[in-house]
């Protein structure tokens, strides 16, 4: 006899848990580690280690202390990892990067209570903690491409614990490169009014965070988590869009002061804030009309900080102020019920 | 004899059961405005502990005198007077210290832990016993700023009280030293001292019910 089943909906439900994103989000991230390493060698490849073995000590550590176990198999603390490593300066001293690690996973995450509950990104937290305790630390890099950068580690990335970084200059003046002048392209345009070509940047071949260089990379890893739907594909294309539309804005304004949208988008870490930082479930509003200006205030920010800011580059706190506001963008933006009566 | 314990108990009181800075949250404008190093930050304690416990006494014997209806008046002139002596006292002894300590010394007159003290226990207290609280509130402040200013001028500077722990070549925490190290610092004390204060509590609790078990 044959035997009737009763359940109720939902019936049919995708095989899909926060592990499954958590994991492609990974995947997707290791591209730009190896271009990352191939760029910059060894140095690159130990801090990206160093940060994300912090991140997940330290998650273990919390998550043990607040009962829940062992939550590394989430993969969270790994992404927050790999993404903080990404923002830093390849030379980065290591110590700085465990400190940067620390204050991400702590200050981030633990203290409000773990992944989900977290009111900003834990790998900008950490970028925000280290760029305020360090500035200019974190605003020294070494050239892509030095030729020993498999053989040996940059100086700076091994200093002494609470000790100040050794200085790099003899380490880039043995990689033959003798006008290095150690700014990012942002910095060059701010101070010196000095853009640099598409080309540039496409190649790698400009001063920049371990992981930010590549634009192509970038976008073709997000656009395999957009196509696989464990990314929100309209939150980098309202930042980027934005983002362009009000550069080009200025451009049409005083097209010998300010750069174009294309420089926008490829320089600093417009592009990996958009694609990875911005698109972090737990800081992002839900409601689709929500997300849109979530993005564009992104977007928006970015610009006004770095072109009327004291900071050179501005990806980092538009996404952290965005962060904050998005609670209140869900506010505002809630769909009508069916049938119920706008309230305007 | 029951007279000590209980006095004891008063001065014991605001050193750790109702610490100022850590229990009752009181007075936290100087607490993260001056607390970059280990010596502003006893200074600081001191020059608040003088005046909390000189104004305590003296409202406490004035309590049957001073009116009801114009009390919180005449308790902030009782205050701001020991203030301006303090004020005074450290511009006349170093006035490198009265630069760094800037406008917060003449602001003791605001810090609620003096209103608070004078209003909650000084005015319905005798002398002895007011006294030895507001001495021991202050020194519990005192010890509460030393606790957050020593952490930050160790970070912020690598030096305790002046002297270098690191050697030359310490890489300074800049965060530390402004406004949001305050607040990172004085966050960190506070989990660990309601971590401490939630562990004897489920102590106590599993005592409590282990007894209830018995029974």
């Amino acid at each position: 006899m044959s035997q009737i089943e009763l359940r109720t909906a939902p019936h049919v439900h995708a095989p899909r848990s926060v592990e499954t994103i958590m994991f492609n989000v990974v995947l997707a991230l290791l591209p730009l580690c190896f271009f990352s390493v191939w760029q910059y060698g060894l140095s690159s490849a130990v801090l990206i280690l160093a940060v994300t073995a912090t991140c997940l000590g330290v998650e273990r550590v919390f998550s043990s202390q607040s009962g829940k176990g062992n939550t590394l198999g989430d993969w969270s603390a790994t992404i927050t990892g790999i993404l903080l490593a990404l923002t830093l300066p390849p030379n980065f001293p290591l110590w700085m990067g465990v400190v940067a690690g620390f204050a991400a996973m702590a200050l981030g995450k633990a203290i409000f209570g773990g992944l989900g509950y977290n009111p900003f990104n834990p790998a900008l937290v950490g970028r925000a903690f280290v760029q305020s305790a360090f500035p200019s630390t974190i605003a020294s890099f070494i050239p892509a491409f030095a030729p020993q950068r498999f053989a040996e580690f940059s100086p700076s990335t091994l200093t002494m614990p609470l000790m100040i970084p050794t200085d790099n200059t003899a380490w880039i003046k043995a990689a033959g490169i003798d006008a290095f002048t150690g700014a990012t392209p942002l910095a060059r345009w701010k101070f010196e009014n000095f853009t640099y070509t598409a080309h540039d940047f496409l190649s790698g071949a400009v001063t920049a965070s371990a992981g930010e260089t590549s634009a192509i990379l970038i976008l073709l890893c997000g656009a395999y988590l957009a196509v696989r739907r464990f990314m929100d594909w309209r939150i980098p294309v309202a930042v980027l869009g934005s983002a362009a539309l009000v550069a080009w804005a200025f451009q049409l304004y005083n097209p010998a002061h300010f750069p174009s949208p294309l420089f926008v988008l490829l320089s600093g870490g417009l592009m990996l804030g958009a694609v990875f930082m911005a698109t972090d479930m737990a800081t992002s509003p839900v409601t689709p009309l929500g997300i849109w200006i979530y993005g564009a205030l992104i977007g928006v920010l970015t610009i006004m900080i770095r072109y009327f800011g004291g900071l050179t580059e501005g990806v980092m706190y538009a996404i952290l102020i965005s962060n904050a506001a998005s609670p209140l963008i869900e506010k505002f933006t809630q769909p009508r019920t069916y049938g119920a009566r706008s309230k305007l | 004899m029951s007279t000590l314990i209980s006095n004891f108990d008063e001065f014991m009181d605001g050193l750790w059961k109702q610490n100022p800075i850590f229990v009752m949250m009181l007075g936290m404008c100087p607490t993260l405005a001056v607390t970059v190093s280990a010596v502003n930050s006893i200074s600081m304690g001191l020059a608040t502990t003088f005046v909390l416990t000189a104004s305590c006494l003296l409202i406490s014997i004035l309590r049957h005198i001073i009116p009801k209806e114009v009390r919180i008046a005449s308790f902030i002139v009782i205050i701001a007077t020991f203030v301006t002596v303090v004020d005074y006292s450290i511009q006349a002894i170093s006035l490198e210290l009265y630069d760094a300590l800037g406008a917060y010394i003449k602001l003791i007159v605001a810090n609620c832990i003096l209103l608070g003290r004078a209003e909650a226990h000084a005015a319905r207290m005798p002398p002895v016993p007011a006294t030895l609280n507001a001495f021991g509130m202050g020194l519990g402040f005192t010890l509460g700023l030393l606790a957050i200013g020593g952490v930050r001028e160790i970070f912020g500077a690598g030096k305790l009280f002046g002297i270098a722990l690191f050697g030359p070549h310490f890489q300074p925490w800049v965060v530390m030293v402004l406004p949001p190290g305050g607040f990172f610092v004085l966050a960190g004390w506070l989990i660990l001292f309601s971590g401490i204060r939630a562990n004897k509590q489920r102590k106590i609790e599993a005592e409590l019910a282990l007894k209830g078990a018995k029974a």
